[in-house]
């Protein structure tokens, strides 16, 4: 089974956003980057796969700057055979651009699955999956939670409000991943040490700037200052009367 | 300005979220035309000429008894293309999330995906969407023709505006897709979305084990079926609760009128996806926890002393 794994590095989910000088972006100072979490489902998602049929290649694939080989070299210590980096300094804000770049770098392979992430959690983005099986013209199911796969066709699930979709789907095919799809291995020591010799080819891309264009990145408005209503189950009586008279949430 | 505002059904009734995503359109102040794609009528559907559609047209096809996705992302790109729109609005609901890139793609054009802000500057659509989880705010000129846009669930809270809501009912023709979704598992009854709900109580580590839960949910219970009960990394990830229920950074962002943390610390990526909420209150033994920075009203205390007495004083209110 061949399997390719758009993957993005992004920064950690504890990182306290600072605004750069361009007033535009994220300051990148001291900013620990990192494998997109739900990345990892779609990583592990292909090892098992590949495990699972005993052959085949699993590969990944990443948009972003010279930094980000270390990002595929975390998938890599995973168990990934190969990575490519489409290297550019910049990501657009249009996701559609970045879809045409790895569906351009895709096309060529024989793949039976693709999977992405359902999102990075940078940008929020949500939308290179879809968009690069639109460009491939194969069928995609975004944000599983489950899937299973017996020969040439899956049956996945994916969370809907009050409920759970179940899809089938006939491959090769794009999927996201959610959390739950699986546990995420750790790499291990061997798998860093191997992970140094995989092949990694660097690739330079040229990306436009596309149809959306950023005009500001601003922290989110303050929360006025709360107050401690009091303690116990004493201080209940009091919070409830605030929500009613003072917030009028009630 | 012409919107096309692309409205959500299950099972044949009206989703309440069309009404958000009409209000939104409606402020753009151009024409409105609502869209539903549907297997037939839509119970509800001509209710968005309350909140300005001119006009609400059904898109049928039998594969349209269910979420059909590539049917449907035919099917509005189509109509998209044919209309001459300068705005398509979706909700990033489940469905939206789905559905919005898909058409975006066959647009040949970005999403701009989960706004809470939109307006026209200098003819331009500019859309404020949350990033990093609501860690900062990106504003962006959205100059791809058409401007495609979903928009973050309970932030467009629906305004009368009452139109003529002409309606209209096209048969489409589209394949059966490969894609296809079999059934829906319906999650217990009554259950809500935290993403949806107006107002959700979440748990963390300080409620100790996974059957203590049971006071969340009965306060929960108590606020008549408009409550959900959400969940932060740390139990999810010990398993206490579903990923469905997760709120942060890795999990969902909500904005429910009212977010109740109980024995919830308040790390930042807990934070992150809670604080758009209007009203947050945090309920935690330790009054150093840094929810407490973020709660508009903070009670100090054991939640297993503290919820259980507020739930006997919402029971009154709607006793």
């Amino acid at each position: 089974m061949n399997i390719a794994v758009c993957i993005k590095r992004v920064p950690d989910s504890e990182t306290r956003v600072k605004i750069a000088s361009d007033g535009k972006s994220l300051d990148e100072a001291g900013v620990k980057f990192v494998l997109n979490p739900y990345d990892e489902f779609a990583v592990e998602e292909a090892l098992q796969r590949k495990e699972k049929a005993g052959s085949g290649e699993v590969a990944v694939f990443c948009v972003g700057p010279a930094a980000a080989q270390e990002t595929i070299r975390t998938a890599l210590a995973m168990g990934a055979d190969r990575g490519v980096l489409l290297q550019s300094d910049r990501i657009p804000a249009d996701g559609y651009i970045t879809a045409q770049a790895l569906a351009a770098e895709l096309k060529a392979g024989s793949w039976d699955l693709i999977l992405f992430g359902k999102m990075a959690i940078d940008d929020y983005n949500q939308q290179v999956g879809p968009m690069v099986a639109e460009l491939l013209g194969l069928p995609c199911v975004t944000a599983a939670a489950h899937l299973e796969i017996d020969g040439p066709k899956g049956v996945a699930e994916r969370e809907i409000e009050g409920g759970v979709e179940v899809v089938e789907f006939p491959l090769p095919a794009v999927l996201t991943a959610d959390k739950g799809l699986n546990e995420p291995r750790y790499p291990a020591l061997k798998g860093i040490m191997a992970a140094k010799k995989k092949p990694l080819e660097v690739k330079p891309v040229q990306l436009g700037a596309g149809g959306i264009e950023v005009l500001a990145l601003t922290p989110p408005p303050q929360r006025k200052e709360g107050k401690i209503v009091g303690e116990g189950p004493g201080a209940v009586p009091e919070l409830v009367r605030l929500l009613r008279e003072e917030a009028k949430v009630l | 300005m012409k919107a096309l505002a692309v409205l959500e059904q299950r099972d044949g009734a009206l989703r309440k979220i069309s009404y958000e995503i009409v209000t939104a359109a409606q402020r753009l102040g151009g024409t409105v035309e609502a869209v539903i794609c549907a297997a037939g009528p839509v119970q509800g559907a001509d209710q968005v000429a309350k909140f300005g559609a001119d006009t609400i047209v059904t898109l049928t096809s039998p594969t349209f008894a269910k979420y059909a996705p590539e049917g449907c992302a035919q099917a509005i790109a189509e109509r998209a293309k044919a209309g001459g729109y300068t705005v398509v609005l979706f909700a990033a609901s489940a469905t939206g999330k789905d559905l919005a890139p898909r058409v975006a793609a066959k647009l040949g054009v970005g999403l701009a995906a989960d706004c809470t802000e939109i307006a026209v500057e200098g003819g331009s659509i500019v859309a404020t969407r949350p990033v990093y989880a609501g860690k900062a705010l990106l504003k962006v000129k959205v100059s791809a023709k058409p401007a495609v846009l979903s928009l973050r669930p309970n932030i467009f809270t629906p305004v009368e505006r009452p139109k003529s809501g002409t309606t209209e009912t096209v048969a489409v023709s589209v394949p059966a897709g490969r894609v296809v979704v079999r059934e829906i598992k319906a999650a217990e009854a009554g259950a809500l979305d935290v993403a949806e709900a107006q107002i959700v109580i979440s748990g963390g580590r300080g409620l100790k084990e996974p059957a203590n839960f049971k006071v969340l949910e009965e306060l929960a219970l108590a606020f008549g079926g408009q409550a959900a009960v959400g969940a932060s990394r740390a139990v999810v990830d010990a398993g206490w609760r579903a990923h469905a229920d997760q709120v942060g950074q890795t999990g969902k962002t909500v904005s429910p009128t009212l977010y109740i943390a109980v024995g919830i610390s308040g790390a930042i990526q807990h934070l992150a996806g809670m604080r758009t909420s209007k009203v947050i209150v945090a309920i935690n033994k330790d009054k150093d926890a840094p929810i407490f920075k973020v709660a508009d009203y903070g009670v100090v205390g054991d939640l297993f002393e503290v919820v259980p007495k507020l739930t006997e004083e919402i029971k009154k209110l709607h006793g």
